[in-house]
């Protein structure tokens, strides 16, 4: 049996469909304000289908906080789904149509009301059947179901014949059921607040496997997770993981998340926990045969984590120049595996370039000079040590940027080549970068050369 | 004969027990990863992969500008690479000017932490897949160097093998010992151009010595190349 649910005036911000949901959850939302449910196997819940009708009727008319739709309904019951919306769209109240006198109903019913759009009939052959019936002198559904089906396909050919069908009550259709919009979410309160992570990872890895199973049931990913705890202080610690590809992984998830945890720990006892995800379509992807082989997507992200809680996350990723002339300017970007086949740089492939290693920061130096020219220079750091007599040197190059900024710089770089004392024998000679700071002509060692 | 005889009985009667514990296994010839310098591909024979390659010698002798060749080649080859900067030191500037793929760079800064570098590294070639690690040790003293212990260096040897990673080691001396299936020093000499009216003296070139310690071959063992200076 099947039950259809009218409203003509329903308020905008209120759904049919979800208050169809409280009774059934095979739902077909036929059109604005019409929607046909499947009651069979309701009884043990609301009893006979007329009892359904009444339920519904009657829930309908409550205020919108109890579940009510704060309206009036109409509600047909019938064993055929098009009999019942075109009795519950033309009656009042409740209709109740009994199997196989669908006619008894809606048998009286103009045949220009025929909803040819549940039959799959465009409007245009809708109207001019009904044209070649009103000149036939057919006007009512009954009249239309009483004209031999032979008759009615030769002349009205099958769009005809579907029409009668539907006037009849006799059509054949499954409801196309309308799915509730899935809730990837889950939370749960504790009973008593947890101080420390391990209990809280037993509750992470219900609450994950959960999600990834909702994931798995619906073929998606999620490439973001947000976590929020609700602490013993009244506040929450929100955390949101981002992942470069959508996942779905609740082992992979756990170790993220018990990883991001651990380096931004809550800052009081957890009394509840909720973890929402974005759902993704899943990456497909299919490696080439001469492709090189690359880390597993889950597998990189797991050693990024542990990377990050080892060295810290500012300190890992891939470099990215800055479109600036300041020394030494760069941004670490996040790791992300490259979806696209790198670019052979062939034009500069025999081209070797001399290397530079940056000490960071640049190593304070005293630095003797002969004629503006350095000739001798010492500095320590607690790494490393540079010190020796210029034998050969190339300069200086004055560099300034950013006037406008209190970070400006304005540097004159020399390049020289350092010959170790005697002293300091073990102290290789090399090549440096040094430079002095214009502003207070104090002089540093850049980098070196190598 | 007789003992040999023995032996052949004794092992047949427990293989059973042993599975191919006595089998002698064939070593596979290693597969390589270019350096991307032809003179020093013709005198290694590339990167070993499945193995340490260490790289060592003195500040300016050239470690740097092998590393970024290195990585050029790699990079633009589709292999995933990561470095493993000990002290901080990679300028990624110069490493643009020789090709580099920053993209395909994973690049970890440890903040001079020696530990913290060897732990990395270890999380990297078990994670797998990427086709060359660079463990930078270069500005590590000599006597931090000498205390690293041997296990850490067995350790990595036994997770890279049968894999398609090439690990490199670049430091001042030579500390992975027995580990490495290739080492490599270097000598860098530099070139500086005539002084000249206008801009002085330049620095053009440091030519780099590049001698095999390990294995050694009777043919070659020897080869050089020029790195050129930024400016």
């Amino acid at each position: 049996m099947f039950a259809c649910i009218y409203s003509e005036k329903l308020p905008a911000d209120l759904s049919l469909t979800d208050f169809a949901y409280a009774f059934s959850p095979l739902v077909e939302e036929t059109k604005a304000g019409t929607v046909v449910i499947d009651v069979d196997g309701c009884e043990l819940l609301f009893g006979s289908a007329y009892q359904l009708a009444q339920e519904v009727a009657r829930r309908a008319k409550q205020s919108r906080t109890s579940g009510g739709l704060e309206s009036i309904v109409n509600v047909a019951i019938a064993a055929n789904p098009d009999a019942a919306i075109h009795a519950a769209t033309r009656l009042q109240g409740i209709t109740f149509v009994s199997p196989g006198e669908e006619l008894t109903c809606v048998g009286e019913f103009p045949v220009t009301h025929l909803d040819y759009s549940l039959v799959k009939v465009d409007e245009q052959t809708a109207a001019e059947i009904f044209e070649t019936l009103r000149l036939w002198g057919i006007r009512s559904f009954r009249d239309f179901a009483s004209l031999p089906v032979a008759g009615v396909s030769e002349r009205l050919g099958q769009e005809g014949i579907r029409l009668q069908q539907l006037a009849a009550g006799k059509t054949e259709r499954h409801l196309k059921i309308k799915q509730p919009a899935p809730v990837f979410a889950n939370s749960l309160e504790l009973e008593h607040p947890i101080t420390e992570l391990e209990p809280l990872s037993f509750i992470f890895a219900r609450l994950l496997h959960q999600l990834c199973a909702a994931l798995n049931a619906y073929a998606l990913g999620t490439n973001e997770l947000l976590v929020e705890l609700q602490l013993e202080n009244q506040t929450t610690h929100e955390r949101r993981l981002s992942l470069p590809y959508p996942m779905r992984d609740h082992k992979v998830f756990l170790k993220l998340l018990l990883l991001d945890t651990e380096m931004h720990p809550p800052a009081a006892a957890v009394r509840a926990v909720s973890i929402k995800c974005e759902p993704v379509k899943p990456r497909v992807l299919q490696s080439g045969l001469f492709v090189p082989l690359a880390p597993a997507p889950d597998k990189l992200e797991l050693t990024l984590a542990r990377l990050a809680k080892l060295v810290g996350e500012e300190n890992l990723g891939s470099p990215s120049l800055v479109d600036t002339h300041r020394p030494d300017a760069f941004t670490m970007k996040r790791f992300v595996l490259p979806s696209k086949k790198s670019i052979r740089k062939s034009a500069i492939k025999n081209r070797q370039c001399l290397g530079l290693r940056m000490f960071r920061p640049a190593l304070r130096a005293v630095v003797e000079t002969e004629q503006g020219c350095p000739a001798q220079i010492s500095a320590w750091g607690k790494q490393r040590s540079v010190y020796g007599k210029v034998v050969q040197l190339a300069g200086p190059w004055r560099t300034t940027g950013d006037w406008w900024r209190e970070d400006r710089w304005a540097r004159d770089e020399w390049d020289v080549a350092l010959a170790s004392s005697k002293k300091l024998s073990d102290e290789p000679p090399g090549l440096y970068r040094i430079y002095r700071k214009l502003n207070s002509e104090m002089w540093f060692v850049a980098g070196n050369y190598d | 004969m007789r003992s040999a005889l023995s032996k052949v009985e004794i092992e047949s009667d427990i293989a059973a027990r042993f599975g191919d514990a006595f089998k002698i296994h064939e070593k596979v010839a290693a597969e390589t990863l270019s350096t991307g310098i032809v003179e020093v591909d013709a005198s290694t024979g590339g990167i070993p992969r499945g193995a340490i390659t260490e790289i060592f010698g003195p500040r300016s002798s050239g470690r740097t500008s092998l590393m970024y060749s290195l990585l050029r080649y790699a990079t633009t080859h589709d292999e995933i690479c990561a470095l493993v900067d000990t002290n901080d030191v990679f300028t990624p500037a110069a490493a643009a000017t020789s090709g580099i793929d920053f993209e395909r760079l994973l690049w970890i800064r440890c903040a001079a932490n020696l530990e913290d570098a060897f732990k990395a590294t270890d999380l990297l070639l078990h994670a797998g897949g990427f086709g060359l690690v660079i463990l930078d040790l270069g500005d590590v003293a000599g006597k931090d160097v000498r205390r690293i212990i041997s296990s850490w260096w067995y350790r990595f040897r036994r997770t890279v093998e049968n894999r398609p990673t090439a690990v490199v080691v670049i430091s001042e001396e030579a500390c992975t010992r027995s580990c490495a299936a290739l080492t490599l020093e270097l000598h860098g000499h530099a070139e500086w151009s005539q002084a000249s009216i206008s801009y002085g003296n330049l620095l053009r070139f440091n030519s780099i010595n590049v001698n095999r310690c390990r294995p050694l071959w009777p043919t070659l063992n020897e080869s050089q190349f020029r790195a050129r200076a930024i400016a």
